[in-house]
This record gives structure tokens, sequence and C-alpha cells, in this order.
């Protein structure tokens, strides 16, 4: 299928009380596509993702979900979208086959087609032995991979992840993302918000920064990367070098032993090796600050 | 099967389970209450109380003491398990699903109807302790029994759209519904009130819910049957209408 997964123009959100949560968004999601949604607390992903799913209602604006615009068959476009929300939103003192049933019921599979549906991802999802178990007591983890599994027992096309691995510790992280990757090679389209830019770097195609309530910028992440004007370098050196110098490049002491180097996309590497060298200075380790995305979400953002 | 209609059962399926599961806080407390009120106004102040119509006082009072039951259950089954679901927030389950704001509404009224009905038929059954009630009309019973629940159950919901705190679903049923279900001829005939009392009790709609189901019983009614069937499903019809249009707007759903 050619079409996109998401259409959004014009799209605007003022909610009562006057604040204006979306200026004017336009964004298009390619079907098939692993899309993240990168933007400070309070920039608007989170009412995107209300609009997208029913729970938000759009000020203005067209919104279209595989060709269905959602103000004319909404329902008709749900039953494509799986979404796993920021804040825990299931009943507590329901069993965790149960919620994943009931939902699956919800969107009109019979419980016994449900049952079938809902074990194999309860088995990948590592939830299987606690099926019985009530999901207050669950950990973290579990809650955000039961989330997770109730998403996915309709089989939606679009999935929607806002904020899945906030508070999740690293392994598990790891083997969500990897799960995450199965399902968008499986060609379901997932759209991610997440704070984390190594996450986005690590999982996305394509990006959007939204800042107040605007759509800053939307590119494929490798050439939003690639359009870095500098990048900062950490070199660390064998000895102290106070007050050192390099001709040509910026350099911030950071302590007795290590220094930041911003290197230009005019400049090199090998220029700033041989500037190190000049300066008669052994390099025992050189590695680039944090990750580009980041040095650009915050470039952008801090406008 | 129709989408909508397995949508449907899963909440009512869902509904069902809660109220069962919690069994002493939605079943048992309206039996033991409706059984003290057989108890003190039946059996030890009843005693000393004139047949009305024909009819013993304490059997007199069964209908009254099963509606009451009815009302409250299907109320606030409805009422407390919606306010609960967004509290939770579990609500978003359904809202982000196809399911028709038509299923979400049957689905959680039906569920307040079935533990309305589920209370009427266990108070019943604590008044045979007492004495033997007659049944002339079946079907009528039958009729208003399903119906009032079916109001409540609606009036719950509306409730629960609106309730923005626990407190806010104790207020309509403490301030107003109890001291109309009191007043609506449970305990009495409105034929024998004063003349102005008569005029006031038929602006209350629970006097023909009771008295209606009381015709079902004993076949005399104070006011005419036919007329309390219509009152009844033009409350409902109402009362769904609300409901359609609330969830439709999103009112207290959807920001």
């Amino acid at each position: 299928m050619n079409q996109n997964a998401i259409n959004i123009s014009g799209l605007k959100k003022i909610y009562k009380g006057g604040t204006v949560a979306l200026k004017e968004v336009n964004l298009t999601i390619q079907n098939g596509d692993f899309f993240a949604l990168l933007g400070a607390n309070g920039a608007g992903k989170t009412t995107i993702i209300g609009i997208l799913t029913g729970i938000v209602l759009k000020t203005e604006g067209n919104v279209e979900i595989f060709g269905i615009d959602i103000e004319k068959d909404h329902n008709a476009a749900k039953k494509m979208i799986g979404v796993v929300p920021q804040e825990f939103n299931f009943n507590f003192f329901e069993k965790v086959e149960d919620i994943v049933i009931q939902q699956a019921g919800y969107f009109g599979i019979k419980r016994k087609e449900a049952r079938a549906k809902a074990e194999p991802i309860l088995k990948i999802l590592e939830l299987w032995d606690k099926k019985d178990t009530v999901a207050m007591k669950l950990s973290g983890g579990m809650k955000r991979r039961l989330m997770i599994a109730r998403a996915l027992i309709h089989e939606p096309k679009l999935l929607i992840l806002d904020e899945p691995t906030a508070g999740v510790d690293v392994e598990l992280r790891h083997g969500m993302w990897d799960y995450l990757k199965k399902l968008n090679q499986q060609g379901v389209t997932i759209l991610l918000t997440t704070h984390y830019i190594e996450e986005a770097e690590a999982l996305c195609n394509n990006v959007a920064i939204i800042k107040e309530g605007e759509i800053v910028k939307s590119a494929p992440i490798k050439t939003l990367t690639k359009s870095l004007e500098e990048h900062t370098y950490v070199v660390e050196l064998n000895e102290g070098a106070s007050g050192l110098t390099l001709e040509n490049f910026h350099v911030t002491q950071v302590d007795e032993t290590t220094i930041e180097v911003i290197i230009k996309k005019s400049q090199s590497i090998n220029a700033l090796i041989k500037a190190l060298d000049a300066a008669k200075v052994t390099v025992s380790e050189l590695s680039p600050k944090g990750n580009k995305l980041e040095h650009l979400f915050l470039n952008l953002v801090n406008k | 099967m129709n989408h909508n209609l397995v949508a449907f059962n899963t909440i009512v399926r869902k509904e069902v389970t809660r109220f069962l599961r919690i069994w002493t806080q939605t079943l048992l407390p309206p039996v033991i209450t409706q059984s003290l009120y057989f108890l003190i106004f039946g059996a030890f102040i009843g005693s000393q109380i004139n047949d009305i119509n024909g009819v013993s006082y304490m059997a007199f009072i069964i209908p009254g003491l099963v509606m009451m039951g009815v009302i409250n259950s299907a109320y606030m089954n409805v009422v407390s398990s919606f306010y609960s679901s967004k509290f939770m927030k579990n609500y978003e389950e359904f809202m982000v699903s196809p399911a028709s704001n038509e299923v979400i509404i049957f689905g959680y009224v039906i569920g307040g109807v079935l533990r309305g009905l589920m209370v009427g038929v266990l108070v019943f059954m604590v008044s045979f302790v007492f004495i033997r009630p007659e049944i002339s009309n079946p079907g009528i019973i039958l009729l208003f029994i399903i119906l009032t629940a079916l109001v409540f159950a609606l009036g719950g919901l509306i409730n629960g759209i609106f309730a923005k705190n626990w407190d806010d679903i104790s207020i309509f049923p403490t301030f107003v519904l109890t001291p109309l279900t009191y007043l609506g001829g449970v305990f009495y005939s409105i034929k024998d009130l004063p003349g102005v009392w008569q005029t006031v009790s038929k602006f209350n709609p629970i006097l023909y819910m009771v008295d209606g189901f009381r015709y079902g019983f004993y076949g005399f009614s104070d006011i005419p049957v036919y007329y309390s069937l219509l009152m009844l499903i033009g409350f409902t019809a109402i009362l769904f209408g609300i409901n359609i249009y609330l969830l439709k707007k999103g009112t207290g759903l959807k920001s």
C-alpha cells in the first residue's frame, strides 16, 4: 500500500482555558516508517497522539490515518491504531490476560480468538507466566510491556508509543527496541515519542522535532545529523596540558588531561590530529561528545 | 458476530465480573438493609397498621423495598464503575477502540440493570421469610423492574460522565435519589396524603415506578398503570439521548 500512514495538515489544538497546545502542525508519516516525534515536555507530542487516537478533540485541521479522515469515520481509523500511552491506564485490579482479551473485545475480536492471539504476544513480551496476576502486582517494566501487548492484540497497522521506555532499565529497554524493530520489519508503521534521543537514533528512520506546538524540523535522521555545522570531540591526553591551544580549532579545557574540540563541517579529524601532533601532545582517546541528534535537538529547541 | 456486539458483550461481561467479584460490597449490603426494613417497618411496626387496599402493610411495602434496592444498585453500579474507569484512566481502552457510543452506553447500562435485577430478586426472596406476596401480573412486574433499572443505570452513567472526584458520585444518590425514593410511595399510598402533598408527590418520578410495580403484584395503583409506563419509557428515551449527546461531545472524557 502506497498511501501514507498519517497525514496531518493545519492541525490546531486550543484547550479549554485557552492553552494553545498545537499552533499549526503539518506532518506526514509514510506507511511502514519508524518515525520519532521529539520535543520537550509540553511541546505538543501527547496532544497529537491524543487527537490521532480519539482522546483529544482537535480544534482545527485535517487528520488522515491510512487515507481515512478521522472527522468522517474515526472508528474505522481507530481499527488500524494500537496505542501505548505514557501513563499506565489499565484497571489495576484486573488480571494481565483479562486486560488484553478485553481490549481485543472492544475491537470486535471474539473471546476465543482473542485468547489464542494473546498467548504468543504475552509469551514474546515475557508476560505469559504472569497472565493470571492482577496488574497492580506487576513491576514497572512488566506494566509497560502489558500496555504494548494490549496495543498489539488487534494487530494494528500503526503502533503509536508515547515515551514507551520511560523508567525502564537499560537491559529491558534494549529488549523492547529489538521487539519494536521486528514489528517494524513485519510492516507495522511505528510512531514513537521519546525523551531519549539515543532511542530515536537507534530505531527510527525519520524524525520530526516539535517545539511549542509547531514542527520545527522534519527529515530523515541521517540527513539531519549530516546537516550539523559542527561536532564536538572529547580528547583524552596522556599528560596534563593546561592552556593548550590548537591552530584553527576552538579548545575547551574540561580537566587537567581532558579537552573538548569543536570541528567545523569544513574541517576534518585528520586536521585535528595534525594540530594535536604540532602541539606535541599524546592522545590516548578521541570520541564524539554525546550523540549528533541530541546536539541538533538542543540547537533547535533552544533557538 | 458483529464487531459492535462483541464489544457490547465484552463490556457487559467486565461489569458483571466486577460486581460479582466484590459481591460483599455490591449484592450483600442492599439485601441486609432491605431485610431490616422488612423486619422493622413490616413486621414490628406494620403489624399495628391497617391494611391498605385490602393487603397487609408488610405485603404493601414489599414492591417498594424491592424497587428501592433495584434503583440504588443499578445507579451505583454504573456511576462507580464508570467513574473508577475514569479515575484509573482505563476508560481510554474503549475510547481508542472502534466501539460505538451506543455500545459503550448499553454495555455499562446493561451491567447496571443486571446488578439491579439481581439485587431485586434477592430482596424479593428475603421477603418470603415474612410473607408470600401475590403476583397478579408478572408481565407488568418484569416491565417495570427492567425499565426502572434502565432509567437509573442511564442516570448513573450521566453522573459518572460528569463526576470529577469520588465525592461527586455520592452527592446525587445522597441528596436526591434517597429522599425521592423515601417519598416515592414505598411506605405509603399517596391517596392517604393531604391534597397538596398528593400533587407534590406526582412530580417525583420514583412514585410512578413503585406504583406501577406494585400494580403488578396486587392489581391496584394510585396512578393509572399505562400512564406510569409511558413516563418510564419517556425517562428512558430522554436519559439515553442525554448520554449519547454527552459521549458524542466527549464531556468528561475527551479534552
